[in-house]
């Protein structure tokens, strides 16, 4: 029994402290300049010119119309795209019917296509040129160049987000668990709101999360959508561009750092939701520990 | 509550898992569906459910045509092979699921009352608030049953309900599953593929094979008189030799055996293990010892025969045998089917 050999495990694969360091160093170092760095000059080019500038440009009312553009976008698209997520997921995980490898695959179509794609998409169908443009003309109904088209473009960019975050839990989960509350005389939407939503509230509220950090960032099919109209249909991301090409960098800079609070916003409010789930679960734990020994 | 099915069928896609099965089973029956993987077992018991649509045929409850019935209205309670408990709910929310979501709306109290009756049945007193991640396998299972229970079930429908629990666990719950249905005395039929515990539980047991009755009968009919190869090797080990019949009876190799009512001709000897014995003189089938296999209870000798064939058969703990040593397996019973 020498001491060494009693005192230190057997070394698992990779886990020689070089190649460990090694590994973390990269990880850390990558992690600063990549994701760390930028958001650093985003929040000291937006005060390099002092406080005032910084509040002015805020205070701004073409930068207040394109933050309320954004918020009001995220509060349309995010529900409805919400409840589409999870209404494809449901009926594909827990029904069959004929074409639903195809809905799959038409779910995935704006992951794969480039934004800038749905945009002109878009123009073709409901623009002056397009196939609804001169109905739509006709009755005066904007959809382009107007909240609505942007609404539109952001949903399209967005639509798999809380699909593709539920699908493969629900398909892991089965259909037993709602087939049990059927049987046990429960109605579809009971089955839904007591059974089925309170295990995927983790998968759901990431979907959204994600979802609602997309649209609220959204540039490509929004910029060719809305026709960047200062003050009007400038969305955030829009807006920060043309400061940005008006050479007012400060300007672009704090509107940008809105933009990434914003963000940072969504990432704290999951995972304080997500602690308070956790802290739930393991409270519960620890005071009823299981027991295992009796049948 | 009379259970019956009419020619009942059911098609996936192009697989047809149940062809035209016709049951009866009376009110306060147990009844096993035993059959392998594959047998349709399992479809009948979800059809009869409403858990799937039955394609052609009729499902009576009663007098009752429940063919068409939803499983939200059929009144059944099924317990599921991996339990299906709701992981986010404790055991008494669990079992107090289906009188919550009930028509018949009954008081907060009236349900607790009901929840701590269904514990104490299902002797899980005191584990009302664990949630199910809590609890051992066994347990879960029976809070499932208690789920099911709590309902008021006309019929209990369980598929595979001891499939996922090890074995000793398993036999203390059929155990107390026959106790439980024979207090409450509900129509009760189950799913398995483990022939022990069709026999040790059910009152009949109906054996299927590719979605059809091979054969039905009380453990004790279907053991004693299987009607073909199929059953009597599914029902348990068994040793098969090819032989003749010549006036009733069978003769394979050197032994002879009694075959009542078989055609003369080719035919296949089947016999269990403790039906055989080892001789050192004739008559009987010529072999030598492989292997002897020590059990509890007996010795397991592997022997092969002159013909081919390997032989298992079981003798008494005491008895000396050992690898390599040649002599004789005598028949002391067996079944025969004439080979066509």
């Amino acid at each position: 029994m020498s001491d060494t050999n009693h005192r230190r495990k057997p070394p698992r694969v990779g886990d020689a402290p070089l190649f460990r360091r090694t590994l973390i160093g990269i990880v850390l170092v990558l992690g600063a300049l990549l994701i760390l760095a930028p958001l650093v000059i985003i929040g000291v080019e937006a005060f390099s010119q002092g406080w005032q500038t910084y509040v002015a440009t805020l205070d701004h009312p073409d930068t207040r119309h394109a933050i309320m553009m954004t918020v009001v976008t995220a509060l349309i698209a995010v529900p409805v795209n919400t409840a589409f997520g999870i209404a494809a997921a449901w009926s594909i995980t827990k029904f069959d019917f004929p074409g639903k490898r195809l809905l799959l695959v038409v779910i995935e179509i704006p992951f794969s296509v480039s934004p800038i794609v749905a945009g002109v998409a878009y123009l073709f169908v409901y623009g002056l040129q397009g196939i609804f443009g001169p109905l739509l003309d006709a009755y005066d109904v904007k959809i382009l160049f107007a909240l609505p088209g942007i609404v539109l473009a952001s949903m399209f960019v967005t639509a798999p987000f809380v699909a593709r975050e539920l699908i493969p839990l629900m398909q892991a989960q089965g259909r037993d668990l709602e087939e049990a509350a059927t049987s046990l005389g429960a109605s579809g939407w009971r089955t839904f709101v007591a059974v089925t939503l309170p295990n995927v509230k983790w998968a759901l509220l990431y979907g959204v999360v994600l979802c609602n950090a997309r649209v609220m960032g959204e540039f490509g099919a929004v910029s060719i959508v809305s026709g960047n109209i200062r003050g009007q249909t400038n969305t955030l991301p829009l807006h920060i561009e043309l400061l940005y090409h008006d050479y007012q960098a400060a300007g672009a800079f704090a509107s940008a750092s809105i933009l990434a609070l914003l963000a940072v916003f969504t990432i704290i409010a999951k995972v304080a939701l997500e602690r308070r789930g956790a802290g739930r679960r393991k409270a519960l734990g620890t005071d009823a520990a299981p027991q295992g020994n009796r049948p | 509550m009379k259970i019956r099915l009419d020619n009942v069928i059911k098609t996936f896609d192009t697989f047809r898992a149940v062809h035209g099965v016709s049951l009866e089973i009376e009110s306060g029956e147990l009844v096993a569906l035993l059959g392998p993987s594959g047998s349709g077992k399992t479809t009948i018991l979800r059809m009869v459910a409403g858990l799937e649509y039955a394609d052609g045929g009729h499902i009576y409850f009663g007098d009752q045509d429940a063919t068409d019935i939803p499983v939200r209205d059929r009144g059944v309670g099924f317990v599921f092979q991996h339990y299906a408990l709701f992981p986010h709910m404790t055991v008494a929310e669990n079992i107090g699921f289906g009188m919550s979501v009930s028509k018949v709306k009954r008081s907060k109290a009236e349900i607790a009352a009901r929840v701590a009756q269904l514990l104490k049945l299902v002797r899980l007193e005191g584990l009302g608030d664990r949630f199910p991640g809590q609890i051992s396998g066994g347990q879960r299972q029976r809070v499932a049953l208690a789920r099911a229970l709590a309902v008021d079930p006309k019929v209990l429908l369980l598929d595979e309900p001891f499939g996922a629990l090890d074995a000793n666990v398993r036999h203390d719950l059929r155990r107390w599953l026959r106790e439980i249905h024979q207090e409450l005395g509900i129509t009760t039929i189950f799913v398995t593929h483990d022939q022990e515990e069709a026999l040790d539980l059910a009152d009949r047991v109906v054996i299927l094979k590719e979605g059809r009755i091979v054969q039905q009968g009380t453990p004790q009919a279907v053991c004693r008189d299987p009607k073909d190869a199929f059953v009597l090797k599914f029902l348990g080990d068994a040793n098969r030799l090819t032989g003749e019949v010549r006036g009733g009876r069978a003769m394979a190799g050197g032994a002879e055996v009694a075959a009542p009512g078989v055609a003369d001709g080719p035919a296949e000897i089947f016999a269990r293990p403790r039906d055989l014995d080892w001789s050192l003189q004739g008559p009987g089938v010529s072999a030598t010892v492989t292997r002897v296999l020590d059990r509890p209870g007996e010795r397991r000798v592997i022997a092969s025969a002159a013909s081919g064939e390997v032989l298992e058969f079981d003798v008494e703990p005491e008895r000396e045998i050992a690898a390599g040593e040649a002599g004789f397996v005598t028949l002391r019973r067996a079944k025969v089917f004439a080979l066509s």
